[in-house]
């Protein structure tokens, strides 16, 4: 139990720091938005995203209405069900309902990633673990980036922004090497993400990555369709 | 209107979204198709996240891929995650010290 936590702490170093850096600018943009450290440490407490934490501080900015946040961060955010939705594919037996409330919490780009990359099945204190120091990361960072944005030299924080990015290659690379299927993947999705970037621009980006994953999934599966005998194994 | 009603309904929406599938979704998924559609669904969201935003995450495309192509070399030599991403940063700050 005790070693699953630190194990899921010890996975979460690399996403704490990432955050560190990404919620840095978060803060330092909720201030210049007019709310307060402690109204932006709140929303990164609550929320634990960036793409849906931006725009909603842009709502909040402008006075928008309650159905528009309603309507951004649906579509901003719907990727996490499909993320959700995989990762519970993969729960231990002792995933039981009230350790799912919780963990639903921190299901994020990056620890969804870091979870599926897992060869066995998820135990709670694992994912508390990785949620725990990776919070910790992103509450810190919107805090310090709120309280004193102005310290860090612009060449250091604007480095720092590609940390995350940096991380999802280290993520898809290596197994795209070994496995043609998950290079076939990984190939339509980027495609696909660029004909929506430079042409079909009308199209939010959280829009964007949901039709671009979900097309590149269905692909796959119907060219390389899991074997069997690794379906049981999982 | 006060900033705690849309705090409260930005947490709500988001932690609605990724409650639902994951404490209502316990049955081992049997078709083939979907479970196949599940495995890729990781690499591909990550890849579309990626390309081509890790390009502007740095504010100047030329640092941004000069990270780019060190945190593809490192990734391709299966390199701990943290040493990939920290390098690419490294990477993109000191070519933007020569530009």
């Amino acid at each position: 139990m005790k070693s699953n936590f630190f194990r899921g702490i010890s996975h979460g170093i690399p996403i704490a720091l990432g955050y560190l850096s990404v919620s840095f600018g978060f803060g330092i943009s909720a201030v210049r938005s007019g709310l307060s450290v402690f109204e932006a440490s709140a929303i990164s407490a609550t929320n634990l995203t960036s793409a849906g934490q931006a725009a909603g501080i842009d709502i909040i900015a402008a006075g928008g209405t309650i159905l528009e946040m309603i309507l951004v961060q649906l579509t901003i955010n719907i990727r996490y069900s499909l993320m959700a939705l995989s990762l519970s594919q993969k729960l231990d037996k002792k995933f039981t309902t009230p350790h799912r409330l919780v963990a639903s919490y921190g299901i994020t780009d990056e620890i969804f990633a870091v979870c599926s990359a897992q060869p066995n099945m998820l135990v709670p204190s694992y994912m508390y673990g990785m949620i725990f120091i990776a919070a910790v990361g992103w509450i810190l960072g919107t805090f310090l980036g709120a309280s004193a944005g102005q310290i860090l030299p612009e060449s250091v924080s604007s480095a720092m922004g590609i940390v995350l990015y940096g991380m999802f290659l280290a993520i898809i690379i290596p197994p795209a090497k070994k496995q043609k299927s998950v290079l076939c993947a990984v190939t339509i999705a980027a495609a696909l993400s660029l004909i929506f970037k430079y042409f079909l621009t009308f199209i939010s980006s959280g829009f964007a990555v949901i039709i671009c994953a979900v097309v590149a999934s269905a692909v796959c599966a119907l060219l390389f369709p899991v074997e069997e005998t690794e379906e049981a194994e999982q | 209107m006060s900033v705690a009603v849309y705090i409260i309904v930005m947490a709500g929406v988001t932690y609605i979204i990724r409650m639902v599938p994951f404490t209502f979704f316990k049955k081992k998924i049997k078709s083939r198709f979907i479970s196949s559609f599940l495995k890729y669904i990781p690499y591909a969201v990550l890849s579309a996240m990626t390309i081509p935003a890790i390009f502007y995450s740095t504010g100047n495309i030329a640092t941004a891929a000069v990270g780019t192509l060190i945190a593809v070399v490192l990734a391709f030599f299966d390199l701990p995650l943290i040493v990939v991403a920290l390098s690419a940063s490294l990477a993109a700050f000191i070519t933007g010290i020569f530009i």
